[in-house]
């Protein structure tokens, strides 16, 4: 870890929750629909995960704009397709479910619970048969541990001795069920046991997130083989804004929030890192300013052409 | 040549020429493939390129697809049609979707091969047709089989191809012969007419081509009549051109399939024409298709499921006398 990188994740971590809060915000005000998974509180892994694996394939869920953005998708070009608009990385097709971006190795965006864990395990296949040193890392949550999806992904991946980073999100709840109603255990790392190396880290901390996910990713670069990471972490927010998250106590929700992603990174800024106070206040601001552009890119942006209806459905339109 | 030996060649083929091309499914390794079609490709491209999966169907098709984002081009194999429902997922929710939910940026250059029908006493888990299904799935090209050459050169275009294709082939096929004409330069989304006639136009695809061919002899002769007889190769697209133009000249239609009738692929044939060619018309259209009940074990029951040349030609034979042909 050093001074500039930590800064760089803080900021992000910002940027991401100010853009969270945006994305309701325009919600709310009509301007965005559909479902809308917000990342509040999960932005030290959804930051560190993605900057310690600067390169290689990342295949993530649905909760995935902080990722998109912290793997170099313009912000606005993300707002903008939360807004359904021709400029957004989708071209207002995908919506906030479905951020793709290629350039960046990035394909975000799979509303499928699970669904995306074989893609990753075919993609890291194809990357090794091709002799890529790059390895591909997969994000999913808790609830996707409990699918078929992800066994047959374990089994396949661990067979095949594959470059690739299994990364669990365990926020605890899949949608409204806590995890230990749906599974005997807390701990979905012991899911994997069996077949891999599990590592596990404290994921509102994003330096510790960072550390763990760049270790994990020498090893898979190095041909170690699969590796599972399990980060527990907790969501601020409903599974969607139109969950009004009321399974969750309000003392459940005061541990949930006791140790935040974005205060204890400020924390070790300001203590370990010596930032000062004006740094701090300026990346804040910066934040806040990429976030407000970002919306009023979207708000004028254009709508999509009627001609995009049939396009891009194949390469080949016969 | 069989028709699971042009299957071969064209994989060969292109596996020769291209090295990311796989093929990926349970025992199309070193067992040589359920219905041989893989049989040596093993030893000529190793175990990286012919590759033995676990039977998880879900994944063969998840696999592919990711292994198509990462740069390769892989032709699954699911074993039998109803195997691939584990595999429905996939194919609707990803292998279908992800070009167009990205707006194009997502290519995936990938084929499903996808054996499946009625074949000898296999009993329901292991006989029924879903053409209905994936072809009404947009996003996804969908090939079915009946010629050998058709088999050769539809597959290599497919697998060519940068487009996601279904490639349905029929069990019972496997071992028919045939012609492949090396030179040709086939149009896999053309229609094929089987044979030409004036009177009736007879549309099937896969294996009931071949029945709806035998049934055509006795069919001439009680009706004294022409039948053209047409191969859609094609399930989606559709070639409606090669449709129209033989509807035109004949007048009637007869729409022949081994699927369930309810929902069948068929239903979308005949409802197209009631659409589209109703005053070309001059005989009500005619629908034969699998009964509507899982497939039964016993052979009798079996064959009483589904059309067979025999059916096919006494329930077009009654349609034509009753409808003054």
């Amino acid at each position: 870890m050093n001074k500039l990188l930590v800064k760089e994740i803080y900021f992000l971590m910002v940027l991401g929750r100010e853009f969270e809060y945006a994305a309701k915000e325009n919600y709310m005000r009509g301007n965005i629909s559909g479902f809308l998974h917000l990342d509040i509180g999960q932005e030290a892994l959804s930051v560190g995960a993605i900057k310690a694996f600067d390169k290689g394939d990342v295949f993530a869920t649905y909760r995935e704009h902080i990722m998109a953005i912290a793997r170099g998708v313009e912000p606005r070009a993300v707002m903008a397709e939360l807004f359904g608009k021709a400029e957004g990385v989708s071209g207002g097709k995908g919506g906030s479910m479905h951020l793709f971006e290629p350039s960046r190795f990035f394909y975000g965006g799979d509303a499928i619970v699970g669904g995306h864990i074989p893609n990753a395990v075919g993609c890291a296949y194809a990357r090794k048969y091709l002799g890529s040193e790059d390895g591909v890392m997969v994000i999913f949550g808790d609830g996707a541990t409990n699918g078929g999806a992800f066994f047959e992904s374990l089994n396949n991946a661990a067979t095949q001795k594959l470059p690739l980073l299994f990364v669990c999100e365990n926020n605890e709840y899949a949608i409204g069920t806590n995890i230990e109603r749906t599974a005997p255990f807390k701990e979905q790392a012991k899911k994997a046991e069996p077949y891999m190396l599990t590592m596990s880290v404290d994921g509102k901390d994003a330096e510790a997130v960072y550390e763990t996910i760049s270790k994990a990713r020498k090893m898979i670069e190095d041909g170690h083989g699969p590796i599972f990471v399990e980060a527990f972490t907790c969501r601020y927010e409903g599974h969607s804004v139109s969950d009004s998250n009321a399974y969750r106590s309000a003392q459940e929700m005061k541990h949930c929030k006791a140790k935040d992603s974005l205060e204890n990174c400020k924390k070790r800024l300001r203590e370990k890192w010596m930032c000062s106070e004006a740094e701090i206040v300026s990346m804040e601001k910066e934040a806040k300013k990429v976030v407000e552009e970002a919306v009023s890119y979207a708000e004028s942006a254009a709508e999509p052409n009627m001609s995009a209806l049939f396009e891009h459905l194949f390469v080949e339109e016969v | 040549m069989l028709y699971r030996e042009a299957l071969n060649y064209a994989l060969d083929e292109v596996m020769a020429a291209d090295n990311s091309v796989v093929t990926l499914g349970e025992d199309v390794g070193l067992y040589g493939g359920s219905f041989r079609v893989t049989e040596g490709l093993v030893e000529k491209y190793g175990e990286k390129r012919v590759i033995d999966t676990p039977i998880a169907e879900l994944s063969i098709v998840g696999n592919a697809v990711g292994m198509a984002i990462g740069g390769l081009r892989p032709v699954a194999e699911i074993m039998t049609g109803n195997f691939a429902l584990l595999a429905f997922d996939q194919i609707i929710n990803h292998m279908a979707k992800l070009r167009y939910m990205s707006n194009g940026k997502i290519t995936l250059p990938m084929v499903v091969r996808f054996p499946q029908g009625v074949s000898r006493q296999l009993a329901a888990q292991h006989s029924e047709s879903y053409e209905q299904m994936l072809s009404s799935v947009p996003g996804l090209k969908v090939l079915s089989v009946n010629d050998v050459n058709y088999a050769y050169h539809a597959l290599k275009y497919a697998i060519l191809s940068d487009d996601p294709f279904v490639f349905i082939e029929h069990e019972l096929l496997y071992n028919k012969k045939g012609e492949v004409n090396f030179e040709e330069e086939l149009d896999p989304f053309k229609a094929r007419i089987v044979k030409e006639g004036s009177d009736i136009t007879i549309v099937s695809y896969l294996k009931m081509v071949d029945d709806v061919m035998e049934a055509v002899i006795a069919i001439e002769q009680a009706l004294k009549c022409s039948c053209e007889v047409i191969d859609l190769c094609s399930l989606n697209p559709i070639d409606y051109e090669t449709l129209k133009s033989s509807i035109e000249k004949t007048s009637r239609l007869v729409m022949v399939e081994e699927d369930h009738k309810t929902g069948g692929y068929g239903s979308q044939i005949v409802a197209w024409a009631a659409e589209d060619l109703f005053y070309e018309l001059d005989a009500p259209l005619l629908r034969l298709a699998g009964a509507d009940i899982p497939v039964p074990y016993n052979r009798t029951l079996e064959l009483a499921s589904i059309p067979t040349a025999k059916s096919i030609a006494s329930d077009i034979i009654e349609w034509g006398r009753k409808n003054d042909l």
